[in-house]
């Protein structure tokens, strides 16, 4: 592991035989067609997963995948192909099969593979989960369906999971850059489920991780932090009312609510959907899409956290880019084909759920900057409202900017108190104008515990989110009470 | 299709044993794929995929660990035999955990007819052409269609091969083809998307492409123009992707491991009333060519016909062996496996029997209401049947399709939901593994201005 973390590069040459002399030779055959940029990812991951239900630690699964892919771009086209034979022939097949996308022969350019790309140091982890032997892992799942059951005696069911990754990349290109990276990942997820003894049932979910060492989980008690907070949750949703329906003022409270933002903005700004006209924010750099308050980021090099990256998946180093600053649309999320279409800088955010996918823009962790007010006034400001706390899932139509997202812990507040809890509200706004009616921002901001998967096309990416408390006057909650 | 090698299946089980399991069970998948897209006329992306992979399952007595890798040499299988067998001594005993009963497993396969027999892999230059078509009959056919996410053509094939240490072997191969066209109209400042789909196992059988392409302009055109309506409680009128949506939530709720871990709204419901009573719910995974079908589950048990809700009473739920263990019921051919994780359950081939309504019937019943043609988000709790999810479609006056409607919910109870069903159209079209006719629910809350 030591070695792998001071020389991912060597990983893939020892194992597999990569010289750079060979993947000079792949790109060579890439590159027999009038193309613009062509690139080789490698990816090696492995992977493992226990879990617990009824008591018991019942579920162990472990992985090892491997492969390769090949991608030319000639002007806006893509041709990607990949095998999970890490074999030359393979790869040349691989890249024959890819450079169909271009049209005419060209004088294939010397490719001379071998530039480091200086990238990012923020997740050493020096022991993966993974090496943490199977049985401390097991204890800390028994441990923590012990404290959620401890809880309160109306809690029937723990589901608790622990899965780890380690995934090695490396990416060559066509302008002769090789990175490489060790990418540990992991997650910690407890799910309740309690029953009232008239019928009523409610389920609770929390959970945390990051690119992180299994310490983590113990620092702070952390995994005893997730099951409370599972069993607290599904405790509070057994005695909620019903949603209210129709517009309202809304809180949204510190942390995972962040999911707003990349929901209703992170897509709608991501390079592809701008290129091609089809975002409801196309064309829109430089206009006011916020209120003043609002200064939104997307930042790949916060140390640790799920959605950090030392360098993306087409081998470019991560950034902190401004989305909106001041309520002014400032940029857009770029993979290298898009800002090179674009005539824009690649920011970092080309990224690939695995070798079987050809890279595209995708968000790190997105999240607003704090404000000014305190949590404590925004919610006194408001007569009637929801606050709303944690989430479950979201989902945007990029084109009209249309988005939701469900609450899954939210409460009324009436006459200036957060008052009773109310369940199954989903929230449904339109992107370029949800943050126009943010009338409030507090001092609050957190980031989200480690969660976030987000998916777009048929790929699945980790990502982060934040949010300090704000206030939203006006969003339409789905709930069914009219 | 490279063929997997038996011997070797049959090797890695003998080796499991060697290696202290009591029992185990190894699947190889894999498959080869060419997909082709084109963007307003242009060549857009060329995507082409070769993978295999092992899968296993091994026993110690009542411990179980399940493991995939894609290094297939006999040493590397030998050392992640090794591996996975450690882990599974490593994991708890549990009561419920097995193989299923051996008497169970099938002597012979029926021929379903998974694999096109006339058509391989579309090569590139044809699959550019079929989607080129398909686009550009959506971008003809109306000014307003000014724009593209494009049309893709996917062909692929999959062969699938699956032993125990009981005894059972079986494979199969399959094929499928799709073209999808997403076509953007536009109006003034306002954009709108309109997606449409054809799949089949069969090239030959796919919808005409220009077709495909004119209603996924259709879709796009009719819903320009949208607005809110104000916060009311109406009928609502699922069409027939959104009643098979509908469908895959029950399924999903009726799935053995949601009902013993305790997050389902269908618990103690087996034969019980639980929708209306003109509604039927069959899940078939012998039905010839389509694309649910398969000739074993992901346990080497025979798939079937049954019915999971007949004349609105709850008929069975869908299990593998070791949910049906822990329910005290029989399994019922819906193991569902990939390469990387235990079984589960998912639907073989789900559908909802026509009824004897129109569509036009069905819309011209509602005075006011919502004809309901897109949903979007996750607001289901599969907990408590509390369904609230952000929907679009067109809004119903006095019988008529009048105006488009978006940034709205429908919330409801999905117990209330299927009880609710007043109305059953007569348009069911085997167009995917899941479908549905029309569907007209009673009432329902909308959320709006």
């Amino acid at each position: 592991m030591t070695k792998e973390l001071a020389h991912p590069e060597k990983f893939f040459v020892d194992r597999f035989g990569m010289s750079e002399r060979a993947l000079e030779r792949i790109l060579g055959t890439a590159l027999e067609r009038k193309a613009d940029h062509a690139d080789i990812y490698f990816e090696y991951r492995d992977a493992e997963s226990l879990g617990l239900e009824e008591s018991m630690v019942n579920h162990t699964a472990k992985s090892v995948s491997h492969g390769v892919g090949v991608r030319v771009n000639a002007e806006d086209r893509t041709g990607y192909a990949y095998s999970d034979e890490v074999t030359i022939d393979r790869m040349k097949l691989a890249a024959e099969a890819a450079r169909a996308i271009a049209d005419q022969r060209a004088e294939v350019p010397a490719v001379r593979v071998g530039t480091p790309v200086p990238r990012h140091s923020l997740y050493e982890v020096a022991t993966t989960p993974l090496e943490i032997p199977l049985e401390q892992r097991a204890k800390l799942l028994q441990e923590i369906d012990k404290v959620a059951r401890a809880y309160d005696p109306r809690v029937k069911n723990v589901i608790a999971s622990i899965a780890a990754e380690r995934k090695i990349v490396m990416i060559a290109t066509s302008e002769g850059t090789i990175a490489a990276d060790v990418q540990p990942l992991c997650r910690l997820n407890v799910s309740v489920v309690a029953e009232d003894g008239k019928g009523g049932r409610q389920i609770g979910t929390y959970g945390g991780g990051g690119r992180v060492e299994y310490s983590f989980f113990l620092e702070a008690d952390r995994w005893r932090q997730y099951a409370l907070e599972a069993a607290r949750q599904a405790i509070v949703n057994l005695d909620a009312d019903d949603a209210p329906a129709g517009e309202m003022i809304v809180v949204l409270g510190p942390g995972w609510p962040g999911i707003l933002l990349h929901e209703a903005i992170g897509h709608g700004l991501e390079g592809d959907f701008n290129r091609k006209g089809v975002s409801a924010f196309s064309g829109r750099v430089g206009q006011k899409v916020a209120s003043d308050l609002c200064t939104v980021v997307d930042d790949g090099t916060i140390p640790m956290r799920r959605g950090s990256l030392n360098v993306d998946d087409e081998g470019t180093p991560t950034s902190r880019t401004v989305l909106i600053e001041k309520g002014i649309l400032r940029g857009y999320l770029q993979d290298r084909l898009n800002a090179r279409l674009m005539k824009m800088k690649p920011t970092g955010n080309g990224r690939r759920e695995s070798f079987a996918f050809a890279p595209m823009p995708r968000m790190t962790n997105t999240f607003m900057l704090p404000g000014e007010s305190t949590p404590e006034e925004i919610i006194k400001s408001v007569k009637r409202g929801l606050y709303a706390v944690s989430f479950g899932g979201g989902q945007v139509d990029i084109t009209n900017g249309k988005f939701v997202f469900s609450a899954s812990e939210a409460y009324l507040i009436e006459d200036g108190k957060v008052t009773r809890p109310v369940k199954g509200a989903t929230l449904i706004g339109n992107g370029p104008d949800v943050l126009t009616r943010v009338t409030m921002v507090a001092n609050d901001l957190s980031l989200d515990s480690g969660i976030g998967t987000c998916g777009k096309d048929g790929q699945s990416v980790p990502v982060g989110v934040g949010l300090p408390t704000i206030r939203i006057d006006g969003i339409t909650v789905g709930g069914t009470r009219a | 299709m490279t063929k997997f090698d038996p011997a070797l299946a049959e090797w890695a089980l003998d080796e499991a044993k060697r290696k202290g399991a009591t029992a185990a069970e190894v699947l190889f998948s894999g498959g080869e794929s060419l997909a082709a897209g084109v963007r307003l006329g242009e060549t857009e992306k060329l995507k082409s995929s070769r993978e295999r992979r092992m899968g296993l399952r091994v026993f110690v007595g009542q411990s179980s660990a399940t493991a995939s890798t894609a290094e297939m040499d006999r040493d590397s299988i030998a050392g992640f035999i090794a591996d996975t067998v450690t882990l599974a001594r490593l994991t708890a005993a549990d009561p419920w955990s097995g193989l299923p009963d051996p008497a169970l497993h099938p002597k012979s396969f029926p021929d379903l007819g998974l694999s096109d027999p006339d058509c391989g892999i579309v090569d590139a230059d044809r699959a550019l052409e079929i989607a080129r078509l398909a686009e550009k009959a959506a971008l003809a056919s109306d000014p307003r269609i000014k724009n593209s996410e494009g049309a893709e053509f996917d062909s692929s094939r999959y062969r699938i091969l699956f032993a125990n240490s009981q005894g059972f072997f079986g494979e199969y191969e399959g094929s499928s083809f799709s073209l999808v066209v997403q076509p953007i109209a536009q109006e003034g400042e306002a954009m709108q998307q309109g997606f449409w789909y054809t799949a089949n196992r069969r090239f030959a059988k796919l919808e005409d492409p220009e077709e495909t392409g004119r209603t996924a302009a259709r879709r796009a055109l009719r819903r320009l123009g949208a607005r809110k309506v104000r916060t009311t409680r109406v009928p609502v009128v699922f069409d027939p992707d959104m009643a098979a949506g509908l469908i895959r939530t029950l399924a999903g709720a009726a799935s053995g491991p949601a009902l013993y871990k305790g997050t389902s709204f269908l618990i103690d419901r087996l034969g019980d009333r639980i929708a209306a009573p003109g509604v039927t719910i069959i899940d078939d995974g012998t039905i010839p060519g389509a694309l649910g079908s398969r000739p074993f589950d992901g346990e080497g048990l025979p798939t079937r016909r049954q019915h999971l809700v007949e004349r609105g009473m709850l008929r069975t739920y869908l299990l593998d062996s070791y949910s049906a263990r822990k329910l005290k019921l029989a399994p019922t051919g819906n193991a569902s496996r990939s390469v990387g994780q235990a079984p589960t359950v998912s639907t073989n081939n789900l559908y909802l029997e026509a009824g004897p309504y129109t569509p036009e019937q069905i819309i011209g019943s509602v005075k006011s209401g919502l004809y309901l043609t897109e949903l979007i988000g996750f607001g289901i709790n599969m907990v408590t049947g509390d369904y609230s999810r952000g929907a679009g479609g067109i809004w119903i006056e006095d019988g008529r399709l009048a105006y488009p409607v978006q940034e709205i919910t429908i919330a409801g109870n999905l117990k209330d939901m299927f009880l609710g069903i007043e109305m059953i159209g007569n348009d069911l079209k085997w167009r995917s593994s899941v479908v549905a006719p029309t569907l007209k629910i009673a009432e329902m809350t909308i959320a709006g201005a």
